[in-house]
């Protein structure tokens, strides 16, 4: 049982759900993140603000692996992952959302959701359709009840509005037994209903799944988040609770200064 | 619409659409009416290509991964074929049994194709199309100058299958049902798997690679395994072809008969496994009666006009031009026939009917 053994190795090392160590990224000459050091919780729930091109996409294409990093060392759940490609990440535990949805357009809701739960199991080559009781199929009806896209699981993404699409990137961060989701600007877009509806989501979210979540919207990012981290080019710039970042001067110079300087 | 219920139980006749049924009767029944040519230089032909397309349907329609190198790993195959088992020839020739012959050969060419898979999957688009014709093309001087095993430039000739149950299988009639079995299973085995977990995953990543990783597939690795089972389908379309030839020399596996594996596969229909079938079939009537159109020199151009005239009017081939006839007809059935005939699951496909 891979669970138990990540259990161990969890609390044999603090309970740090996600550890960065110096880590950097360059794209040519263009450094995206410097040195960053951080660590999350098991179970904790983290907000990363900062202006566009701050690197906070970067920094969640480095946990993932999406793209390698440059220099650094990143651990999830108290293992060096850095070598380790993208899915065997995914499969110790830990999802993503896309701030421009990727899906995939030619199947329908079910079977995108069912595909995101069959991802951290095996029979991934199975050349048998799954049976109506399938554990994963099942699953994934329930993800989608609990996003409220049950009613149109039989359509294609290509057919479902943005606010739903958005829905359904959460669905499949959601599934399998995540333990650390990172979440890149799940409000964009939305409604103020839809987002009301998100913020639900999140705050309904087990308390054995943290998560790690890029925000503009500070109604969301700060009514979900126990800690803050602010990034500035590529930099950590501060961190600690909702309010000491909310009072903060230096932080409200950097966001009100630089909105004043192009405004 | 609910196309799980296969394997809920629930599955019966009254499931089976009727044009299914009336195809299915057409082909069992075809040869009781066809002369021996239509049989053999038709059919049997149509549906070696067809299958040898199929494969390539299944990697470029549920893969995204077009590749050029589907007729070289049938021609591996036949090859094999060829080589160890009985040719004419006098150069190799081991005479192995006749099924160890088509295992092997099959199992070589699904290797084959797993090469090709792992050396052509981390690239996208074009570059797979350059890589895997590279293949083609490679493979294709190579037998053409290796005389030692593949006899070089003539190839092999009487290469003819085993003579089972007093069957003499290439007889038009046993050939053809012999070919029919083979299109029938591997066309049925590629429609279910297509809603199968490898399937899907499949065509998931056909839509998003980078989405899959993120949800803990190995892409790369499922890919290549798309290239064995193609392979495998390809492998068993060799076996045939060169049963079908009676030969096989590098002209079998010229990149111009590859680019025509493509065509009818494209022609076809990318989108269900009975494109390839479809476009097989107008090929090579094409091929057989565009001559009689006119001038033996001009008639290529005749099929080129044919295809060019298929893609341009519908991108998605001929498959695309019968599913637009048949919402057409369904859409004036629907305005006749009041409601009744209308989807409730899916109430996008009728329009405007909705509100009555």
């Amino acid at each position: 049982m891979p669970g138990t053994d990540a259990l161990t190795r969890l609390q044999s090392t603090g309970q740090f759900a996600l550890e960065l160590e110096a880590v950097s990224r360059h794209f040519g000459a263009l450094v995206a993140l410097a040195d960053v050091n951080m660590s999350v919780k098991a179970g904790e729930r983290r907000a990363v603000l900062g202006s566009n091109g701050a690197g906070k996409t970067t920094l969640f294409n480095a946990i993932t692996g999406d793209f390698p990093t440059t220099t650094g060392r990143v651990r999830l759940f108290g293992e060096d992952v850095t070598d380790l490609p993208s899915h065997e990440r995914i499969r110790r535990g830990l999802r993503r959302t896309y701030q421009i949805s990727l899906l995939f357009n030619g199947l329908t809701v079910l079977d995108n959701t069912y595909l995101a739960c069959r991802g951290v199991t095996r029979g991934r080559f199975s050349l048998r359709r799954p049976k109506r009781d399938d554990s994963s199929l099942e699953l994934a009806e329930t993800l989608l009840q609990a996003v409220h896209l049950d009613d149109v699981k039989d359509k294609q993404v290509a057919e479902l509005s943005y606010g739903q699409q958005r829905q359904l990137e959460i669905a499949l961060a959601l599934s399998g037994a995540p333990r650390l989701i990172l979440f890149d600007e799940p409000a964009a877009g939305l409604s103020p209903t839809e987002r009301t509806l998100l913020v639900e989501i999140l705050q309904s979210l087990p308390a054995h799944i943290g998560f790690i979540i890029i925000e503009h919207d500070m109604d969301v990012a700060l009514k979900v988040s126990e800690r803050v981290t602010m990034m500035h080019n590529g930099r950590i710039f501060k961190e600690g609770t909702p309010e000491e970042i909310e009072n903060d001067s230096e932080v409200q110079e950097l966001y009100l200064g630089q909105g004043g300087d192009h405004g | 619409m609910d196309s799980r219920g296969l394997f809920s139980g629930s599955f019966s006749i009254k499931d089976v659409h009727p044009a299914i049924l009336i195809t299915a009767v057409f082909l069992v029944a075809y040869p009781s009416f066809a002369t021996d040519f239509f049989i053999f230089q038709i059919g049997a032909y149509s549906l070696i290509l067809g299958t040898i397309a199929l494969s390539l349907m299944m990697l470029a329609g549920y893969g995204g991964m077009v590749s050029l190198a589907q007729l070289t790993v049938a021609g591996l195959a036949a090859y094999l074929m060829a080589i160890l088992g009985d040719n004419s020839m006098g150069v190799m020739g081991l005479g192995w049994p006749w099924w160890l012959t088509v295992i092997v050969s099959v199992l070589g060419a699904a290797l084959f194709s797993t090469f090709i898979g792992a050396v052509s999957v981390r690239t996208e688009g074009i570059y797979t199309i350059m890589i895997t014709l590279a293949v083609a093309v490679a493979f294709f001087y190579f037998v053409r100058q290796n005389y030692v095993l593949f006899n070089g430039f003539t190839g092999f000739a009487g290469v003819e299958p085993p003579t089972l149950f007093g069957i003499y299988w290439r007889d038009p009639v046993p050939f053809y049902y012999l070919t029919l079995t083979v299109a029938v299973g591997f066309f049925g085995a590629v429609y279910y798997c297509a809603r199968s977990t490898f399937g899907l995953a499949l065509q998931a990543i056909r839509d998003n690679p980078r989405r899959m990783r993120a949800l803990g597939f190995n892409v790369t690795l499922h890919r290549i395994v798309a290239y064995f089972f193609a392979g495998v389908i390809a492998g068993f379309a060799g076996v045939l072809l060169v049963w079908f030839n009676g030969r096989v020399s590098p002209g079998t596996i010229g990149v111009d008969v590859a680019i025509d594996i493509l065509v009818i596969a494209v022609v076809g229909g990318l989108r269900h496994p009975v494109g390839p079938f479809l476009g097989a079939i107008a090929f090579v009537l094409l091929e057989n009666f565009a001559i009689d159109l006119i001038d033996r020199e001009r008639f290529n151009m005749v099929i080129g006009t044919a295809f060019l005239l298929v893609v341009l009017f519908s991108p998605d081939g001929l498959l695309g031009l019968w599913n637009r006839f048949r919402d057409k007809f369904r859409f004036r059935g629907n305005a006749l026939l009041g409601d009744e005939r209308v989807s409730k699951n899916d109430p996008t496909s009728t329009g405007s009917l909705e509100k009555n």
